[in-house]
């Protein structure tokens, strides 16, 4: 049957295209990418070093306190304990390495994602752009970005950094967005009339007022982030993921739980520490 | 001097608005060219022009293009067509730069909803205009202070404006234009939003500040008590044209049209007429004549009172003819039977005489500020206002 119907009309050969182009793609620009995933390894360990230099137990107090400035003793008493129990489960290790990849996915999705968030803010056609490219980012599954990125980069770190980067970075954009657009247009107006250049407009008024919802972004950055600690274990990025990719092949049961239980500990110390200051700001 | 001019200024909100312009030339009205072409005239050909130290009161319903006329001085939204001069000086013609420069040094503009930056203390929303102007911090903070103490809000300079009553965020609202020293203050619906009796106070407080500042006010409301309180002339606008342009006293006397009658019809005159509209020409007695001329005046005017004067007009009290019949029988001197009675100055509102009035028995004498005596005040005269303020204005100049 569908021999017979590509007789008559010929497959389109999208997969292939695309294969074609990447590769093409891959041969033209291999110093620049095998550049940059050397620079992101040697961020990523920078992070990592510096996590496994420090005392685990200074480290487990140091998050402990800021959780207590942040969010108060209840979030500082989960923290203690969560972490001491990451510690004591032999997942030290691991843990930090995740915590490196997660930090620098966010400082790029940061990085890269403000400045197209206020873009988008500002411009309707910037937003009308862009707005398909984060849908079409969020909605491909997150494994079809390794094969690229597995192209470019190869196996490790950097390509699990930048699969994590291209998934976590949308909220951020988004909601830079919308905070911008969300400044009152009687405030807009007053920044105006009282005769404002462009530049003091948006770091006076709309950046400030936009930050709450800039930070509740940047939150929901953080939480996709980890989310794709294990799809990003498929390209060798070390860490929790790989541990919990290794107890599904390996159908260990024991190690799945226990690194799965690593993983939701970060992840509920960083959503409340980072939601906090989303709300201490809006106070 | 004029301080603002505006020549034709037009606006016409939509895709085409070079076709609007040609209609409106062609005579068609907002309605018709909404129907013909889908887009709004937001402002229609206003001309007026605004003296150097005036409160000049732009009114009309909403969506009359008040409040885009307003903005349209400031080209916060640019116009169609047609000039705003400045000092002389044509704002439309301005290049970006320029433009900067006239909203910073020469317009200050308060808000209806106030527009306070929320993430800002008080003193740095009042200082908001001198910092994008690079001004030295301790510069702007004195004078940002100066301005929080002359709209009465000193003590509170580290709040934020969330913290603030309405009444209290619109005062940082206009210490915030004030701190600039704009002498153009553009004030959209400034006290709209804010309760009746804090608006009043509001305004009663524009006033005074505006005896001791002399900027130059243009007022935006749709509130004819508050234009015809606080406004030296008014402009009046219907679907983005204006109507008549005119004194309080001049648009009240003469509508220049129906609708601006049926905008006047409700107004109640006891709040915009002073005593000095109604008061009528006194029998006076100058003390030094005595008490025989007195009576003479009193029989031939056919009055049983008399209000008596000093050489250069002072008002002195009241002489009741009954009390200087005794006094010249008794041998008494006219200034011995002269009784006190109870005044108003020329600019006190009928308002705010009624219970005076009320109280006295005989009309209430009129006087000015250095004491002279310059009507009389009858209750029937309040009466009159009240059922036709045109006649008794017309028939007593």
């Amino acid at each position: 049957m569908s021999d017979t119907y590509h007789h008559f009309i010929p497959k389109i050969e999208i997969g292939k295209w695309v294969q074609d182009v990447v590769q093409s793609f891959v041969d033209h620009t291999e110093n620049f990418f095998t550049g940059l995933g050397n620079g992101i390894n040697w961020f990523v360990q920078q992070l990592v070093d510096l996590f496994t230099w420090i005392n685990p137990f200074v480290f487990i107090i140091i998050i402990a306190a800021i959780a207590f400035w942040r969010s108060g003793w209840g979030v500082a008493l989960f923290s203690l304990i969560g972490l001491w129990l990451i510690f004591n489960l032999g997942y030290w290790a691991d843990t930090m390495q995740t915590l490196g990849l997660i930090l620098t996915a966010i400082i790029i999705s940061i990085i890269i994602g403000i400045p197209f968030g206020i873009w988008i803010g500002l411009s309707d056609t910037a937003k009308n752009i862009i707005t398909p490219i984060l849908d079409f980012m969020q909605t491909m599954p997150a494994f079809v970005y390794l094969i690229p990125v597995l192209f470019l980069f190869g196996t490790g770190m950097a390509p699990g950094v930048v699969a994590t980067v291209i998934f976590s970075m949308p909220p951020t954009i988004r909601m830079a967005g919308l905070g911008i657009r969300q400044v009152p247009e009687d405030l807009i107006e007053a920044s105006e009339a009282f005769g404002s250049k462009t530049s003091q407009k948006l770091f006076k008024v709309q950046l400030p007022l936009a930050l709450s919802t800039i930070m509740a972004g940047i939150n929901q950055s953080i939480m996709l982030a980890l989310s794709m600690v294990v799809i990003a274990s498929l390209v060798a990025a070390p860490g929790l993921g790989a541990k919990v990719y290794l107890a599904v092949t390996q159908l260990r049961l024991d190690i799945g739980v226990e690194s799965g239980l690593s993983i939701v500990i970060i992840a509920i110390v960083l959503d409340r520490i980072t939601q906090n200051i989303r709300k201490q700001k809006k106070s | 001097m004029d301080k603002i001019e505006v020549r034709d200024v037009t606006k016409i909100f939509g895709k085409n608005p070079k076709r609007g312009i040609e209609l409106i030339n062609q005579g068609l009205t907002k309605t018709e060219i909404l129907e013909k072409t889908g887009m709004t005239v937001g402002v229609n050909k206003a001309s007026f022009s605004i003296k150097d130290g005036e409160i000049f009161v732009i009114m009309g319903l909403s969506g009359s293009g008040k409040s885009t006329l307003v903005r349209l001085l400031n080209r916060l939204i640019e116009p169609t067509s047609g000039t705003v001069l400045i000092d002389g000086k044509d704002v439309t013609k301005l290049n970006k730069q320029e433009l900067r420069e006239v909203r910073r040094s020469k317009m200050s503009m308060v808000f209806q909803r106030f527009a306070l930056f929320p993430h800002r203390t008080i003193l740095a929303n009042t200082e908001f205009g001198l910092e994008i102007q690079n001004v030295s911090k301790e510069v702007r903070r004195k004078k940002a202070l100066e301005a929080l103490e002359l709209v009465g809000l000193k003590g509170y300079e580290e709040k934020k404006p969330g913290e603030l009553s309405g009444g209290m965020q619109q005062r940082v609202g206009l210490a915030r234009a004030l701190a600039n020293d704009a002498d153009v203050l553009l004030m959209d619906e400034a006290f709209s939003a804010l309760d009746p009796l804090i608006r009043k106070d509001m305004q009663d407080e524009l006033l005074d500040l505006q005896s001791k500042m002399q900027k130059t006010i243009v007022f935006i409301t749709h509130d004819l008590d508050e234009a015809l309180r606080i406004g030296d002339r008014i402009v009046l606008m219907k679907d983005g044209s204006i109507v008549q342009v005119g004194t309080p006293e001049e648009i009240l006397m003469n509508p220049a049209n129906d609708y601006v009658e049926q905008f006047v019809e409700d107004v109640d005159v006891t709040k915009v007429f002073t005593a000095e509209h109604v008061m009528k020409r006194p029998e006076t007695i100058e003390v030094s004549r005595g008490l025989r001329v007195a009576m003479k005046i009193m029989k031939d005017e056919g009055v049983s009172t008399v209000y008596a004067i000093d050489k250069n007009k002072r008002f002195l009290g009241i002489l009741y003819g009954d009390d200087a019949a005794k006094a010249v029988e008794q041998g008494k001197s006219i200034n011995d039977v002269i009784k006190p009675v109870e005044s108003v100055t020329t600019d006190t509102y009928l308002i705010d005489m009624f219970e005076t009035l009320s109280a006295s028995p005989v009309p209430i004498p009129v006087i000015d500020d250095s004491g002279r005596l310059k009507g009389i005040v009858k209750r029937s005269a309040i009466i009159d206002v009240m059922a036709d303020s045109s006649e008794v204005l017309n028939g007593e100049g």
